[in-house]
């Protein structure tokens, strides 16, 4: 920790884009995720916000956490909203109607305005091309309505529309494969990332951003209101999401898959789980169920590695 | 003047008028009957004859969507869209008005299914009656072209940051070739100065936009949207104005056909005016006291021009082609009611609904809807309303 104190304001930014007094959860792992994100991309930035928490925590009229330009609109048309800025941006600076200079467009939304409701504009400006970084906040649920089920929801998790109970588990369905998505498009660049593991995060947000044409994040974030975990455990618990092989961290650049962090022996996923009141109701039986799909889906991703 | 009159097909017209207005950004998705004007623009940007961007977006909701960020950088937008297509950017509409960003829209008027119909009415756009939008309705060809550029010049008014669309009849007007005076360049750049939004998404002025409001100050955003939307008539008188000056051609929210001293006027909206004015011409040869009222702006409503060109009259007449189902009959004759309700002195207005779903109504229909129309004021009908021209 000491070595860190010393060498991190050299290597990050002491400037907030994201200003403190936001009204996030304690311990929220997204607000952490957006934070270092606005630290990589710096002030030439136009962020698309979908509705959601992060949205709500950082704009109740009159205040404003962003102090860089910064719009939401709706729910489900981030990629659309993006795709407008960015080609306005492109033909008013051609035309002389704007002073010539780099922006990086970004939108960011959570998992429900990604692999849900927003998964068809997404694909819409991951397709024609656009130059712009889309950065979906991971948490697992819908967490700003009140933890209800999303495609992204893993399985075994309790929510309150697919709640745990004597005739269910909870979420019966796996986990949407959004980033496998992202890279179906061809795209030049697709990355998992998690706030855990601060500058791999804040690389390939940078990284995202700086590539041309479209780009997709995919952050892992840690939410102890929706996840029933302890505030002061959002840390380790996103680093044990990649350290059992949950959610492992990787990029696909051009078509090349690389894992970041290459693990010689995965954790169990119950070490993940217990930690988690959403995954308390689980018998045995589940859980050696998940710790099958995910050492299955990890062999699938280190093949990829190898071949490509 | 130099302007040249040319037969072409309406839509291929609105499309010149993006041009000439020198457009941004266009993002589109195809719904008939819009299609042509959007392919004519999509054309002359790959023909460089447009410096523009052209987003064919996956769907209206995203058409609408991508203009909402063009237009907050400070591109010139425009978009093009029908029946269904404006149904799926609702809750978009809503949004491009309260954020006050000034893009344009052409509305192919068409139904709503089901049953699916490609044909005009107006069923889709008084769905989008409250969306806060500057709606204007064209009756012809020359009035779709000259309003497109108008459209351009009041949305971006520093004094009203509002979209606003131009309504055509789906077919009736798209698909039809007229003789449209096409303006020069020079004299478009006269009339129409370049769009300066004064607050754009830009990192060396970094600005929050679409925060979110707590019950404390909704309301007031609301208010400041009312406000704003009522205002805009006295720029948009402004802008006609002006337009006429430059272009010799006169317009105004509410235009009277022989309406001077017309016991019974009919009210319509859209291209179907222009055949009520051949049953009007016709019922005059009679000696018949009969005139027409044309309803060209809907939004902002103009109460004190319709109070004053009906005042005169014994029997209004009012067709709408849309149903507010269940409820009094359409919109625009429940409007002109309720804007003429606290009137001392007012017309009997009798609502019929004609039109739907690209049925066409004749010269000699417009005879039958004006006579049973004197018929019910002065014998009553059970009926809230009626609908006319329906095969029993």
């Amino acid at each position: 920790m000491e070595k860190y104190a010393v060498f991190v304001p050299k290597l990050v930014t002491k400037k907030e884009n994201f200003a403190p007094g936001h009204r996030a959860c304690v311990g929220c792992g997204e607000a952490l995720a957006v934070r270092l994100a606005c630290k990589a991309l710096g002030q030439n930035v136009i962020i698309v916000t979908a509705t959601g928490c992060m949205e709500v925590v950082s704009s109740p009229l009159p205040y404003t956490s962003w102090c860089v330009p910064w719009i939401h609109t709706l729910f489900e048309n981030t990629g659309a909203v993006a795709s407008g800025i960015e080609a306005g941006l492109k033909v008013i600076m051609r035309k002389g109607k704007c002073l010539a200079k780099e922006i990086n467009v970004v939108a960011m939304a959570g998992d429900g305005g990604t692999s849900d409701i927003g998964l068809q504009a997404l694909s819409g400006a991951l397709e024609r091309g656009h130059d712009f970084l889309y950065i979906c906040l991971d948490n697992e649920a819908y967490m700003n309505t009140g933890i209800q089920r999303s495609s992204s929801t893993p399985y075994g998790a309790s929510t309150t529309t697919a709640p745990a109970g004597k005739m269910s588990i909870g979420q019966v369905t796996w986990k949407k494969n959004m980033p496998a998505i992202a890279a179906a498009h061809d795209i030049p660049y697709v990355a998992t990332a998690c706030p855990s593991y601060p500058f791999d995060m804040m690389a390939k947000v940078a990284k995202g951003a700086a590539i041309h044409g479209p780009a997709y994040v995919h952050i892992l974030s840690v939410c102890p209101t929706g996840w029933r975990s302890a505030t002061n455990l959002t840390i380790r618990i996103g680093r044990l999401a990649v350290e059992t092989g949950i959610f492992p961290l990787y990029e696909v650049e051009n078509d090349k898959y690389k894992l970041s962090i290459d693990l010689p022996r995965l954790r169990p996923v119950q070490d993940y789980l217990k930690l988690q009141g959403r995954f308390r109701h689980l018998s045995e039986e589940t859980i050696n169920e998940i710790q099958y799909r995910v050492s299955e889906e990890y062999a699938k991703l280190k093949e990829k590695v190898a071949c490509t | 003047m130099t302007a040249q009159r040319i037969g072409i097909e309406v839509s291929r017209a609105i499309a010149i008028a993006t041009k000439l207005a020198n457009v941004d950004v266009v993002s589109a998705y195809p719904i008939t009957p819009q299609t042509h004007i959007v392919e004519d623009i999509a054309e002359l940007v790959a023909n460089g004859e447009l410096d523009a961007a052209f987003i064919p977006v996956e769907s209206e909701h995203s058409a609408m969507s991508a203009c909402l960020g063009a237009a907050a950088v400070g591109a010139r937008t425009f978009t093009a869209t029908a029946g269904q297509g404006l149904e799926l950017m609702h809750e978009v509409l809503y949004v491009a008005s309260a954020m006050r960003l000034p893009i344009v829209m052409a509305v192919a008027n068409r139904a709503l299914s089901a049953p699916l119909s490609i044909w005009g009415d107006h069923s889709d756009v008084m769905a989008a009656r409250d969306t806060g939008w500057i709606q204007i309705f064209a009756a012809n060809g020359q009035e779709t072209f000259d309003n497109v550029l108008c459209a351009f010049r009041i949305a971006e008014d520093q004094r009203v940051l509002l979209p606003a669309m131009v309504n055509l009849d789906g077919f009736h007007l798209t698909h039809v070739i007229e003789p449209i005076y096409i303006p020069e360049q020079g004299e478009v750049d006269k009339f129409l100065p370049p769009n300066q939004y004064p607050l754009p998404l830009d990192p060396d002025k970094p600005i929050t936009m679409g925060a979110f409001a707590p019950p404390y100050i909704y309301t007031e955003v609301k208010k400041a949207q009312q406000v704003n939307l009522t205002a805009a008539k006295e720029v948009i008188l402004q802008c006609w104005k002006e337009f006429g000056d430059c272009f010799g051609r006169h317009y105004s929210p509410v235009e009277s056909y022989r309406g001077e001293k017309a016991k019974v006027l009919l009210l319509v909206m859209g291209s179907f005016s222009e055949t009520a004015m051949s049953a009007i011409d016709s019922l005059r040869d009679e000696g018949k006291e009969v005139g027409l009222i044309k309803l060209r702006l809907w939004r902002p409503f103009p109460f004190a021009e319709i109070r004053q060109a009906v005042r005169d009259a014994e029997v209004l007449i009012v067709l709408d082609r849309a149903i507010s189902f269940g409820g009094p009959g359409g919109p625009v004759c429940s409007e002109i009611r309720s804007a003429l309700y606290s009137e001392d002195k007012k017309p009997k207005v009798i609502g019929f609904v004609s039109g739907l779903g690209g049925r066409d109504i004749s010269p000699g229909e417009f005879r039958g809807i004006i006579n049973r129309g004197i018929e019910i004021s002065q014998t009553g009908s059970e009926q809230e309303f009626e609908m006319f021209g329906v095969r029993e």
